[in-house]
């Protein structure tokens, strides 16, 4: 059902998908959490992920850059590509995969260390070779913080506010220059203003990046996003409560014109 | 009374009488805990009067005498310091490697279990055993180095006999690093021991300090890209290093004050002299402090103890004060 819906979208699509999943599948100590993602993202897009609580959103977000792996008990089954390369091969090393797939979180997680060494800290742990100050400034920049913080680079990134924290935190994640960006509910624990400023630069950073944000906020989802993935719990088997990708397709189509009437529900706050 | 306020019928509540019981409780837990602190109080009141008057320069700078005016602890508090030192040196590395090792790479098995349940065992293991398996290893070395032993025999080692017998060698020729074979009665024997003893609280402080390191910014460190190790070694390490300190510190104060593993490893009770290196025999704070109470005399066995016991506990206080302040000053504040 899900795979039509996938392929009707991509058939106009030129450029090649950045990351593309057949048949995944997650598990948490042998139990399925999320069952058979067939997905495409195209790149130098937003991508927004939606869908109820305990779906699986952020399990599908951390198999693109395989954080999966870090929790005891998680098994990825079926393919992810990484612009055409399979993530979950032996020879591929996640340290190196990550340097590539920036990622940030719900909560805002500065390091306990300065401004200036949270934006360098990926650069250094990964030998950066070029500029460091340098680096650091456009990323700040890209970030737009670098107007806030530019005379206080020595003092802690704990003393920002919450939604410059979580700017610095994208601003670190853009240190690393990598092309993919995952964001985990980034705006969940900001306010409306806070909010808004992480949309405008999303939209201004995919220019040069691929981002793909999950997110509760329909009208975040609506406004920023491209393209919209819909999951959902597998209603045929609603007590093992299996997430699965229930509609993916452009953004403007999905909120105006939802094929599937769950999806329709869920959008317009008629769900469960 | 309020049962009328609030009657109902379906509750008996009975307010008056929980309301007396509660107020009973909180009598008697009051007692118990004001009892504590007189006997406390007591006891630091009787030292500080027996001993206060005895705390002199003398005290600090000469060592045990016949005289009693003329008696000091000046070997007694280098030796407790340089045990002391000595024992966190090959503690510290020892134990927050572990801590390491067992909270951040360990596997979740039945063998890492097993391991954690006897760590805690050992914090609890009295300090007397401990001093008996310092003596067998550290001191003696099984009677491995004593003249005519299969070992000795077989290799036609050189060792000498007598008290600081055994095997001297000089590692890679380097003066400074001579090392005596079995350890026996010195500095390094003692400050192993006393390292054995307290390596399972270091392992268990630094662990917990460890654990308190938020997932979060391990998550963003993975998320950049870092290694294992890169993780480790730039946020865990530096976020719990108060934490690991401060447990250390904490350590180090029982070490300073144990006494029995000591006495069975064969600290000597008299000694005149600074220990010069670290295979050279010593004495510590408490146990000049236990040999003065067991002389005849009243200025030993009430007022020199007294006073031994004083700076004693001045030390151990300014420890935990160092720790306190270590603690606030270095930690990060979420
Ligand atoms: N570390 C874990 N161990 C075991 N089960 C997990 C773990 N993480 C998630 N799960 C389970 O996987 C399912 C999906 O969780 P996930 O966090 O991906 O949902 P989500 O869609 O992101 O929810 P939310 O919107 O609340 O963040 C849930 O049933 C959850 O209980
Ligand atoms: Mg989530």
């Amino acid at each position: 059902m899900e795979n039509n819906i996938r392929d009707t979208h991509l058939k106009n699509q030129s450029k090649e998908p950045i990351i593309e999943t057949k048949g995944l599948s997650v598990f948490y100590n042998n139990r399925l959490a999320i069952r058979d993602i067939n997905i495409a993202i195209e790149p130098n897009k937003i991508t927004a992920i939606i869908g109820p609580s305990g779906c699986g959103k952020s399990t599908l977000l951390r198999t693109f850059n395989r954080m999966n792996d870090l929790i005891p008990g998680a098994r990825v089954e079926g393919k992810i590509l990484y612009n055409g390369i399979d993530i979950n091969q032996k020879a591929l090393d996640p340290v190196g995969l990550r340097r590539h797939i920036g990622m940030v979180f719900q909560k805002p997680n500065p390091f306990p260390k300065s401004i200036y060494d949270n934006v360098a800290f990926g650069p250094r742990i990964n030998h950066y070779t070029g500029n460091m100050d340098e680096l650091v400034e456009t990323s700040l920049r890209q970030a737009a913080l670098w107007d806030e913080v530019k005379d206080k680079l020595k003092e802690s990134g704990l003393a920002l506010s919450g939604g410059q924290q979580q700017r610095l935190c994208i601003a670190r994640a853009l240190a690393t220059q990598p092309d993919l960006i995952l964001m985990d509910e980034p705006a969940s624990a900001l306010d409306p203003v806070a909010t808004q400023r992480i949309e405008e630069l999303m939209i201004e950073l995919k220019e040069k990046y691929t981002i793909i944000i999950v997110t509760h906020n329909m009208q975040q989802a609506g406004r920023a996003s491209d393209n919209t993935a819909f999951m959902s719990l597998d209603r045929e088997n609603i007590e093992a409560r299996i997430g699965i990708l229930v509609e993916y397709g452009k953004t403007e189509q999905l909120f105006t014109n939802p094929r599937n009437k769950e999806t329709e529900d869920y959008i317009t706050g008629r769900f469960g | 009374m309020s049962e009328k306020v609030f009657a109902s019928s379906a509750f008996n509540d009975n307010l008056d009488s929980r309301q007396r019981k509660a107020r009973i409780w909180q009598t008697i837990l009051l007692a118990c805990t004001l009892l504590g602190i007189l006997v406390l109080t007591m006891m630091l009141v009787d030292i500080i009067v027996d001993g206060a008057g005895w705390l002199s320069p003398t005290l600090f700078n000469n060592n045990h005498s016949r005289f009693p005016e003329k008696t000091g602890m000046n070997s007694a508090i280098y030796g407790s310091i340089y045990n002391v030192l000595l024992t966190a040196l090959f503690c510290f590395p020892l134990g927050v490697a572990a801590a390491i090792y067992l909270e951040e790479y360990a596997p979740k098995s039945k063998l890492t279990n097993f391991i954690n349940i006897n760590i805690n065992n050992l914090a609890g293991v009295p300090s007397i055993v401990y001093g008996m398996l310092g003596l067998t290893v550290f001191g003696r070395m099984f009677g491995l180095f004593a003249p005519e032993s299969p070992l000795v025999n077989f290799f036609n080692l050189p060792v000498e006999a007598g008290n600081v017998g055994g095997l001297k060698f000089n590692l890679f020729g380097i003066p400074g690093l001579i090392i005596h074979l079995p350890f026996g009665r010195s500095l390094v024997a003692g400050a192993m021991t006393m390292s054995l003893l307290i390596l399972p609280t270091v392992i268990i402080s630094s662990r917990e300090a460890i654990r308190a390191v938020p997932t979060s910014i391990r998550e963003a460190a993975y998320g950049l890209g870092a290694t294992r190790w890169q993780m480790i070694r730039t946020q865990v390490l530096p976020v719990s290093f108060p934490g690991i300190l401060t447990g250390i510190i904490l350590a180090m104060g029982r070490a300073l004050g144990e006494t029995a593993p000591l006495i069975i490893m064969g600290a000597f009770m008299y000694v005149p002299f600074l220990p010069r290196n670290i295979w050279d025999k010593f004495t510590t704070m408490p146990i000049q402090i236990y040999n003065w109470i067991t002389l005849p005399q009243p200025e030993y066995n009430i007022h020199l103890a007294a006073a031994g016991i004083i700076v004693l506990l001045l030390v151990l206080l300014g420890m935990s004060a160092l720790a306190i302040f270590l603690r606030n000053k270095l930690q990060v504040k979420w």
